[in-house]
């Protein structure tokens, strides 16, 4: 009958969550976090012809009754009075907003329930099988605690999506985040729930935000050993960081046996990245979106929901690193050659920066580190340490 | 501060008669490490620890075997006449007292009676509190001249960017004995600006170096 055949033809492979309103989540001209982030990435796909009209859904705008599943009302409140004017900074200090990493700035509420509502909106299209994976790159907000904001994160959309995604559809989550530093606030959302398992690949708290994230949390209570930490030193680069991500994401996955992966792909690892000391080059961004994508076919029927998160070299890390994720979330080849030229001259007009011409980094970015091998060999000792208690012994 | 506001207020006791057996189910059961022995009037006459267990009896303990070991009286093997504390001790002093006598517990008494029991484990997590390092923040390490008013100066960079200060500690400079290392642990994910007005005062932030190349 054709209406089944139909049903089945509407479901999409997979759906590109934005509108230019995910950009009104601004804190100021010189805040390190720049939604302008999207609209690079967005022409850069669209300059490649990897993303057409068909693919894109705009976000929803989460409701209160969704933000509660993860935020005090007492602190929506706050930040709904602080969006509006209606209280000063000193006031709303201690829930951490005001302060020179999350300022105050107009319309904050809505903006940030909007990317909020985004990650639900890509929730509802994997959930429900319209899509078999989802993007969208406004959310990531890893660091938004309960009752407070923190790192440049107001409302935190994984932690909403995840508790969503229990109430609505009662499925097993596996979040794996890569961005730079720790995934603290969604950890400590779920660090009790046994059917929710993170992990956090960043690098070491020594001097790095937010300092959390030790091999040694590893969940609480019925959550114990549902949560993992692989904190990585300073000159990681390349293969140590993605010999532990591929072999704790396969075991971790094998071992908890998700419905649904969400991953956060804050592209802030990279050595351009003012913030953070990890080393890495644009290979990393290649292979991350790939095993996520593998491993959710092989456990999770293909449900994948991927969000952005940090990435601060908003000219020459982001767009690359995010087209590589929507690019690989297609099954399309990963390109290897030239940037399209179109973009490269449209957009090195206003970057302070020259803007790096090709798909993969140049060779020799940057001096051989020392100590290569005793990073290596302590990271690895980071990985064994994590994996402990689900290998066999 | 005061031991009385870090001390553990529910202390399982045992008396002189009990057995090792008891000593033994306690520590396993309630995975502690020390047990005050009290006598008839709530004095503290001794210390049970695990420690003192192993040395009296060996391991297979339980299985069945030894059997009159188990049944040994505490008052044979505890340490008597313990270490006590006070509940208006300063806990500094009680760092102090672990490290010189090299032991690991320390029974709060008050009138005469127990009242509380301060662990190595618990003077650890006050320490780790006063790191700071619970909280979500950004270290930054200064170098500075061992002298006056120097933590000021610094300090007034925080204040001009309105960074909340989670914890400050001082350290020697082990290189250089003019100097020290003020560590701030400060609630902010971009300490670069920070950084750089510390640097622009004329003092050395430590920040990741490359590995190898010391500061």
């Amino acid at each position: 009958m054709a209406k089944y055949a139909g049903n089945d033809n509407l479901k999409k492979h997979a759906v590109y969550v934005y509108s230019e309103d995910q950009l009104g989540y601004k804190f100021s001209d010189t805040h390190p976090f720049n939604q302008k982030r999207l609209t690079l990435t967005t022409d850069l796909l669209r300059k490649m012809k990897a993303l057409s009209n068909e693919d894109i859904v705009p976000p929803r705008i989460a409701t209160d009754e969704e933000l509660l599943l993860a935020h005090d009302a007492r602190y929506i409140d706050i930040v709904k009075k602080a969006s509006n004017g209606e209280v000063t900074a000193a006031q709303t200090e201690s829930f951490g907003i005001g302060t020179d990493d999350t300022p105050i700035f107009p319309n904050m509420h809505e903006a940030s329930a909007r990317l909020v509502g985004g990650t639900l909106t890509a929730v509802d299209y994997v959930m429900e099988n319209k899509a078999s994976h989802a993007l969208n790159l406004g959310g990531g907000l890893h660091h938004g605690f309960r009752g407070r904001a923190s790192g440049f994160c107001v409302y935190n959309d994984s932690s909403v999506a995840i508790k969503y995604i229990q109430e609505k559809y009662n499925a097993r989550v596996l979040y794996i985040d890569t961005d730079a530093h720790h995934g603290d606030g969604v950890q400590w959302s779920f660090y009790e729930d046994p059917n929710v398992c993170t992990i956090s690949i960043h690098e070491t708290g020594r001097y790095l935000f937010p300092g959390t994230g030790n091999v040694s949390e590893r969940g609480s209570g019925q959550g114990y050993g549902t949560s993992f930490n692989l904190p990585i030193d300073a000159f990681t680069e390349d293969d140590s960081f993605l010999e532990l991500y591929s072999t704790a994401f396969r075991e971790i996955a094998a071992f908890f046996k998700p419905d649904v992966i969400i991953s956060q792909n804050g592209a802030d690892a990279h050595y351009f990245d003012p913030l953070t000391h990890l080393y890495g080059t644009m290979k990393i961004y290649h292979e991350i979106p790939k095993l996520a994508h593998q491993l959710a076919h092989e456990f999770c029927d293909g449900k994948w929901i991927a969000v952005g998160g940090g990435g601060y070299d908003i000219w020459r890390v982001v767009p690359r690193a995010w087209s590589l994720l929507w690019m690989e979330m297609n099954d399309m080849e990963l390109p290897q050659d030239a940037l399209p030229s179109e973009w490269l001259a449209h957009w090195q007009k206003e970057s302070p920066v020259p803007l790096i011409p090709t798909w993969m980094d140049p060779d020799n970015l940057y001096e051989a580190i020392p100590r290569k091998a005793e990073i290596t060999e302590k990271n690895k000792q980071v990985l064994d340490k994590a994996l402990y208690s689900i290998r066999s012994h | 501060m005061i031991v009385e506001q870090m001390m553990n207020k529910n202390v399982l006791t045992l008396n002189p008669s009990n057995t090792i057996k008891e000593a033994v189910s306690i520590l396993r059961e309630k995975k502690i490490r020390h047990i005050p022995i009290v006598n008839e009037q709530g004095k503290v006459v001794g210390v049970v620890t695990d420690r003192d267990i192993k040395e009296a009896a060996p391991s297979n303990l339980l299985d069945g075997q030894n059997q009159e070991l188990v049944e040994t009286p505490l008052k044979e093997i505890m340490t008597k006449n313990p270490v006590l504390g006070h509940p208006l001790d300063f806990v500094e002093e009680v760092a102090t007292i672990f490290y010189d006598q090299q032991i690991g517990c320390l029974p709060i008494v008050s009138g005469g009676k127990l009242v509380g029991i301060v662990t190595e484990t618990d003077l650890l997590y006050k320490y780790i509190e006063l790191t700071g390092a619970h909280q979500p923040g950004s270290q930054i390490e200064v170098r500075v001249p061992n002298k006056a008013g120097i933590l000021f100066e610094v300090s007034k960079v925080f204040h001009d960017h309105h960074a909340n200060v989670l914890s400050v500690l001082v350290y020697p400079d082990l290189q250089h004995e003019s100097n020290k290392i003020l560590v701030f642990r400060v609630q902010t994910m971009n300490p670069l600006e920070i950084i750089e007005d510390i640097r622009k005062e004329g003092f050395d932030v430590l920040w990741p170096n490359m590995p190898g190349m010391t500061t």
